[in-house]
C-alpha cells in the first residue's frame, strides 16, 4: 500500500504540475486574477504530493521492501539505517525523485514568500516553474519509475555501491540539488520578464536572494564532492576535472557571475538583459548538470540500444528548456528596457569584467569537458582533455580575475578612481610580495609561479580586509566613532568580505597542496618504518573487521615525530559481499591545517604490503576556503535590507550605456 | 481491470479529491489584481525610506544620498508612467477551469494508476515476511533462512544439501556449485553427491564439462562405477574433447550395461548415434519410456519437481497398462517405478496384476517370480 500510494501521489503530482503550468500562464494572458491566483494553492498541494512520495520511497527502503525492484537493486537488509535512507537517491530514479521534491519545494517558496510580487509575474514564475515540474515528472514516470514492483520479491538486495556508503551521500547530493534546482528560479523568473516583455522593479530584490541561496548550497555541495573523493577514491586528489566535476563547476561559475551581474542589477537597475541570459544559462548548466552526473547526456546517447526512451527524453527536456529559453531570450530580449549609466572604472565596470572572466572560464570548462564526449559519440575517437588544458585555460582566466577582486569593491558605483583604490590597497600588496619573497626563499621545490600565486591569494585575503577598515575610517576617525562604524556596516559589506576572503584561502590550499606535497611509496612488512616529511610511519599490524555488510582487512600504522608518538593511522580495504566490489579506506591525520594521507594498496602472499603516504600542506584551507566562501554567502543573505547603489556624483562626463 | 482493495481505493479517492479542491477553492474565490505599477511603486518607497535612513546613521555622505534619491525618483515617474494593466474577471474562464481540474486530474490519474500501478500487490517489508509462517509460498525468504541458519552454522553440510538443488532450480548457478561443495566437504563424498556437483558445473557453464566437473565425476565414478550420471558425463566430456572413440566405448558400454527400463537410456542411445558407436551387446528392443528431452529436464530440475515429473510418467504407464493389460515387460517396469519411488504396496499390487493377467503362462510367471525377488516384494 505505501509503494503504490507513492505511486499514486507522483501520478497526481504530474496533474497538479500541468495545472500550474496552464491556468495561472491562461490568467496573465488574460489579465484575470482569479485564475492566476490558482498557482499559490496548487504550489503547496503540488509540493505536499511530491513530498508524500518521496516520503513511501524512504519507507520502502526503510523496511526494505524487495517488492519494490529500485530497492532491490540498491539497499540491502544488513546496511546501517543512515545508509538506507541514502540509498533513496543514491540511484538514478531516486535522485530524479529527489531533484523533483527540491523542486517543488521552491515552488512552494514562491508561492509562500511571493505576496509583494505583482500577480502577473508571480503567476508567470509559477508557470515556468511547474512546466519544469511537468517535463521531470514524465520523464521519472514514463522512463525512470521508483516504484515498479517485482513478484515474487527477493529475499536480499543487491546493496548499494559501495563507494556511496558514506555519510558523504547523506550531504553532498542534496546540497548539490538544492544548489542546481535553486537556479531554476533565477530561469523562471528570467522566463517570465521575457514573457511579459518587461522587468519589475521587485526583479532583482527576488532574483538576488534565490540565487545566493543556490550558491551557496552549489558551493557547499561542490566542496563536500571534493572531500568526497579526496577521501574515498584512495587517490589522495581533490579535484580531477572529471565530466561529473565540471558538470557542477559551469552552473557555480555561471551562478557566480549571475550574483555578481543581480547585485549591479538591484542596486543600480543596470546590466538587466545580461543577468536574464545569465539566468537562463545558469540553469541550463544545471540541466546539463544533473543529467551528467545521474545518467551522462552522452553515455545516454550511447546506450540509446539499451535504454532509448530515456536518452531521448533527456535531450528532449534539454533541448526545450534551454532551446525554448534562449529563443525566447532571442526574441524578446530586445523590448527590455535599458537601465542606469556608469563609467568603465566604476563598480560597475568591475562587476562586467569579473562577469567577462567568468563566462569564458565557464566556456573553457565547457568545451574542455563536452568536446570529447561529443567527439566520441560522432566519431568514436576517445581523446582525453586532461588537467593540463583545464590548468592553463581555467587557471589562466581564474588567476587574474583573482588578482582583480580586491579593487571591485573599492571603487565607487557609476564612476571610481582607480588610482586612488590602489593606493589604499598599497599595504595589502606589500605584505603580499613579503610573503611570496619568504615562501619562495623557504621552498627550494615545486614550481616557480608557485610563490606567486600565493602571494596573490594572500593579496585578496588582506584586500578584503582592507575594503572593512577603509569602510570603518580607521586612523581618519576616533576609536569609537571606529567602532560604531564597524557595527553599522551592512551585513550584505562583510558578507562580500568574507567571501572574497573565502577565495584566498581556498586559493591558499590548492597553490600549497600542487606545489609543495610530498609522497612516498613504499613495500612493508611487519614492523617496518618509513618517513614521510618530519614523520615516521611504523606499520603495527593487519587487522580482520567485520561491518555489518563488508569484511575489512585494515593496516595499523603508528606516527612518530621525532620519536614521539603521535597515535595511530588506519588503511584498509572492504569487501562488499554482496556486489563483490570493494573500496579503499583511506587513513587521513589533521596536523594543524595539512594532513597526512595514507592509502595501502594490495597484499602480496609473502606479506609486502603496498603503502602510498603523502604529506599535503595546507590542503585543508581547500575546502576550508570553500566553507568561508559559503559563509560569506550567508551572511548577505541574513541582509534583509533593500539595496540600493549610491553613485558618486558627477564631476566629468564620460558615460557609457549599461549594456 | 484489477481490483482495487478497499483501504487503497478510500486513499486514492481521498488524494484524487484533495488535488482537485486545490484548483477549486482558489477558482471559487474572488481577487484584486495586484497590480505591476503598484508593486513596482512599493519596491522603490520602500528603496528610498532606506535611503533616509542610511543617510541618518552617516553610512552614506549627503551628496551620496542626494543622487540616489535622484535616482530613484526617476525610476519612481518611469513607473508611474507605465500604463495600467486592465484586470478582467469571466465566469466563464473560471468554469472552464473548474472543468479541466474535475476532468483531466482524476483521468490523468487513473489513466496513469493503470498503466504503472500494482494494486494487487501488498506490502512485503523484509521484516514481516521473515517472521511470517513458513508456508513454502515464499521461496526466497525459506532459502534467505537456510542461508542465515548456514552464516550461524557454517559447518552444516545438510543445509548445504538442501540448498544446493534449490539454487539450481532459482539460476543461482554459483551459488549452487558452492553448495554442493559446501555438502561433499562437510557430509563427505558420495557418488550422488560428486555427480550433483559435477551436473551444477555443466548447468552453470552451459552444457560445457569443463576441468573441475570432470574431476566430479571422475571422483563419483571411482566411489560407485556404476553411477549412470558420472558415466554419462564422463562420455560427454570425451566427446567434447573430440575423443569420439572413448566417448563412443563409454556410451555403449552404458547401453550394454543398462536395465531395459533405464530412464536415462534412450539420451545414452541418442550419444551413443552421435558418436558413432554400437553398443557393446545387442540392445534390446527400445523399450518406451521417457523420451531424451524429458530425460534432460529432468536433469535440470529440483528433486520435487523430479519426482512429481517421474510420478506423472508412472501414472501414464499405469493407465495404459489398464487400458491394454498384454504387456509383461510393461508391467515389470512399473512394478520397479513404484519400488522406486518408495510405494512398495502398489509395486506388490503391479505384480499382483501382473500374475492375474499372464496366469497359466509359465514363462511369464517365471519372470514375474524372478522380478519379485529383485525388487524385495517377495
Amino acid at each position: 500500500m505505501i509503494a503504490e500510494i507513492g505511486q499514486y501521489a507522483l501520478i497526481l503530482a504530474l496533474a497538479l504540475a500541468l495545472m500550474q503550468t496552464v491556468l495561472p500562464a491562461w490568467g496573465a494572458h488574460r489579465g484575470d486574477p482569479t485564475l492566476m491566483g490558482v498557482g499559490v494553492p496548487v504550489a503547496l498541494v503540488l509540493f505536499l504530493f511530491v513530498s508524500l512520495s518521496f516520503a513511501a520511497l524512504v519507507a520502502l527502503y526503510l523496511t526494505s521492501d524487495f517488492s519494490v525492484v529500485n530497492v532491490v537493486d540498491n539497499s540491502h537488509s544488513r546496511m546501517p539505517t543512515i545508509y538506507k535512507i541514502t540509498s533513496t537517491w543514491g540511484n538514478h530514479e531516486g535522485s530524479m525523485l529527489l531533484w523533483v521534491l527540491v523542486l517543488a519545494l521552491f515552488g512552494a517558496l514562491v508561492a509562500i514568500f511571493g505576496g509583494n510580487l505583482p500577480d502577473r509575474l508571480k503567476a508567470n514564475v509559477l508557470a515556468v516553474q511547474g512546466s519544469i515540474a511537468v517535463a521531470f515528472l514524465l520523464f521519472i514516470l514514463l522512463t525512470s519509475n521508483p516504484f515498479t514492483r517485482l513478484v515474487p520479491p527477493p529475499a536480499e538486495g543487491a546493496d548499494l555501491n559501495p563507494v556511496l556508503q558514506d555519510p558523504g551521500l547523506a550531504i553532498h547530493p542534496p546540497l548539490l540539488y538544492l544548489g542546481y534546482v535553486g537556479l531554476s528560479i533565477a530561469f523562471a523568473f528570467a522566463m517570465a520578464a521575457l514573457i511579459e516583455g518587461r522587468i519589475d522593479a521587485a526583479w532583482a530584490r527576488w532574483v538576488r536572494p534565490w540565487t545566493l541561496a543556490a550558491w551557496v548550497f552549489l558551493t557547499l555541495g561542490i566542496a563536500m564532492g571534493s572531500y568526497w573523493a579526496y577521501y574515498e577514491l584512495g587517490w589522495g586528489g581533490w579535484w580531477f576535472w572529471d565530466p561529473v566535476e565540471n558538470a557542477s563547476l559551469m552552473p557555480w561559475l555561471a551562478a557566480t557571475a549571475l550574483l555578481h551581474s543581480a547585485v549591479v542589477m538591484e542596486k543600480r537597475d543596470a546590466l538587466k538583459v545580461w543577468t536574464i541570459l545569465l539566468a537562463i544559462l545558469a540553469f541550463s548548466l544545471s540541466l546539463l548538470g544533473t543529467f551528467l552526473v545521474r545518467s551522462g547526456v552522452l553515455t545516454s546517447v550511447h546506450s540509446f540500444a539499451s535504454d532509448p526512451t530515456r536518452g531521448v527524453f533527456i535531450l528532449a527536456i534539454l533541448a526545450v528548456f534551454i532551446g525554448g529559453g534562449l529563443g525566447l531570450f532571442a526574441l524578446r530580449a530586445g523590448d527590455l528596457k535599458q537601465g542606469g549609466l556608469f563609467a568603465p572604472v566604476s563598480r560597475e565596470g568591475a562587476l562586467v569584467l569579473n562577469n567577462l572572466f567568468l563566462t569564458a572560464a565557464t566556456a573553457a570548462v565547457f568545451v574542455g569537458t563536452l568536446y570529447p564526449l561529443a567527439l566520441e559519440a560522432v566519431t568514436d575517437d576517445k581523446i582525453t582533455v586532461g588537467p593540463p588544458f583545464f590548468n592553463l585555460t581555467f587557471g589562466g582566466l581564474m588567476l587574474p580575475l583573482i588578482f582583480a577582486v580586491p579593487f571591485g569593491p573599492l571603487l565607487a558605483w557609476k564612476r571610481g578612481d582607480l588610482l586612488g583604490v590602489a593606493q589604499r590597497l598599497m599595504l595589502a600588496a606589500a605584505f603580499a610580495v613579503v610573503a611570496a619573497v619568504v615562501t619562495a626563499a623557504a621552498e627550494d621545490r615545486g614550481p616557480v609561479l608557485a610563490p606567486v600565486v600565493l602571494g596573490i591569494a594572500v593579496f585578496v585575503i588582506l584586500g578584503a580586509l582592507t575594503d572593512i577598515v577603509e569602510r570603518s575610517g580607521v586612523g581618519r576617525v576616533p576609536a569609537r566613532v571606529c567602532l560604531s562604524r564597524l557595527a553599522g556596516l551592512p551585513r550584505s559589506t562583510y558578507g562580500t568580505a568574507v567571501a572574497h576572503m573565502g577565495v584566498g584561502i581556498c586559493l591558499i590550499g590548492i597553490v600549497s597542496e600542487s606545489a609543495w606535497s610530498t609522497e612516498k611509496i613504499a613495500g612493508l612488512r611487519m614492523g617496518d618504518s618509513f618517513t614521510i616529511g618530519t614523520r615516521d610511519l611504523t606499520l603495527e599490524r593487519m587487522e580482520n573487521r567485520t561491518g555489518p555488510n563488508y569484511s575489512a582487512r585494515v593496516a595499523v600504522f603508528t606516527i612518530r615525530q621525532g620519536g614521539i608518538s603521535q597515535g595511530t593511522i588506519e588503511s584498509g580495504k572492504r569487501t562488499f559481499t554482496a556486489r563483490r566490489m570493494g573500496t579503499t579506506e583511506s587513513g587521513i591525520r589533521t596536523f594543524g591545517f595539512s594532513q597526512l594521507y595514507v592509502a595501502v594498496g594490495d597484499e602480496a602472499p609473502d606479506g609486502l604490503i603496498a603503502v602510498r603516504a603523502t604529506w599535503k600542506p595546507l590542503v585543508t584551507l581547500i575546502w576550508l576556503g570553500a566553507v568561508v566562501m559559503a559563509l560569506g554567502g550567508s551572511l548577505s543573505l541574513a541582509d534583509r535590507r533593500l539595496r540600493v547603489g549610491a553613485p558618486k556624483p558627477a564631476k566629468r562626463r564620460r558615460m557609457v550605456p549599461a549594456e | 481491470m484489477r481490483m482495487l482493495p478497499a483501504p487503497l481505493f478510500a486513499a486514492f479517492a481521498l488524494m484524487t479529491a484533495l488535488a482537485v479542491m486545490a484548483v477549486l477553492w482558489p477558482l471559487s474565490r474572488r481577487r484584486d489584481l495586484r497590480v505591476a505599477r503598484d508593486a513596482d511603486l512599493a519596491v522603490y518607497r520602500d528603496q528610498m525610506s532606506e535611503l533616509d535612513r542610511d543617510a541618518g546613521s552617516g553610512r552614506l555622505s549627503p551628496e551620496q544620498a542626494e543622487a540616489a534619491r535622484v535616482e530613484v525618483a526617476r525610476r519612481m515617474i518611469a513607473a508611474a508612467d507605465a500604463g495600467a494593466e486592465i484586470s478582467s474577471t469571466s465566469a466563464g474562464r473560471r468554469k472552464a477551469a473548474a472543468v479541466i481540474a474535475l476532468a483531466f486530474i482524476p483521468l490523468i490519474g487513473a489513466g496513469l494508476y493503470l498503466k504503472l500501478g500494482a494494486p494487487d500487490v501488498p506490502d512485503m517489508p523484509l521484516s514481516s515476511r521473515l517472521s511470517a509462517p513458513p508456508d513454502g509460498t515464499d521461496v526466497a525468504i525459506l532459502v534467505r533462512r537456510v542461508e542465515d541458519h548456514l552464516s550461524a552454522n557454517p559447518n552444516d553440510g545438510r543445509g548445504y544439501e538442501l540448498l544446493a538443488p534449490v539454487y539450481l532450480k532459482l539460476g543461482r548457478m554459483d551459488d549452487a556449485v558452492r553448495a554442493y561443495a559446501q555438502a561433499i566437504r562437510f557430509l563427505g563424498p558420495t557418488a550422488e553427491r560428486q555427480a550433483a556437483l559435477g551436473e551444477a558445473l555443466v548447468v552453470r557453464d552451459e552444457g560445457m564439462v569443463g576441468q573441475d566437473a570432470t574431476r566430479a565425476f571422475q571422483a563419483a565414478a571411482a566411489l560407485d562405477p556404476s553411477s549412470p550420471k558420472a558415466r554419462y558425463f564422463l562420455g560427454l566430456a570425451a566427446e567434447q574433447d573430440g575423443r569420439r572413440q572413448d566417448a563412443a566405448a563409454i556410451f555403449g558400454q552404458m547401453a550394454a550395461d543398462a536395465p531395459p527400463n533405464a530412464p536415462w537410456l534412450p539420451m545414452v542411445r541418442a550419444a551413443l548415434a552421435r558418436t558413432g558407436g554400437t553398443p557393446a551387446t545387442a540392445a534390446p528392443a527400445q523399450a518406451p519410456g521417457p523420451s531424451a528431452a524429458d530425460v534432460a529436464a529432468a536433469s535440470q530440475m529440483s528433486g520435487s519437481d523430479r519426482s512429481a515429473m517421474i510420478q506423472g510418467m508412472v501414472d501414464r504407464l499405469q493407465e495404459r497398462l489398464n487400458t491394454e493389460p498384454k504387456d509383461l515387460d510393461g508391467w515389470l517396469r512399473l512394478a520397479r517405478a513404484w519400488r522406486v519411488l518408495g510405494e512398495e504396496a502398489k509395486m506388490r499390487a503391479a505384480l499382483n496384476a501382473a500374475r492375474t493377467v499372464f496366469a497359466g503362462d509359465a514363462d511369464a510367471t517365471a519372470r514375474i517370480d524372478a522380478a519379485q525377488k529383485e525388487l524385495g516384494g517377495g
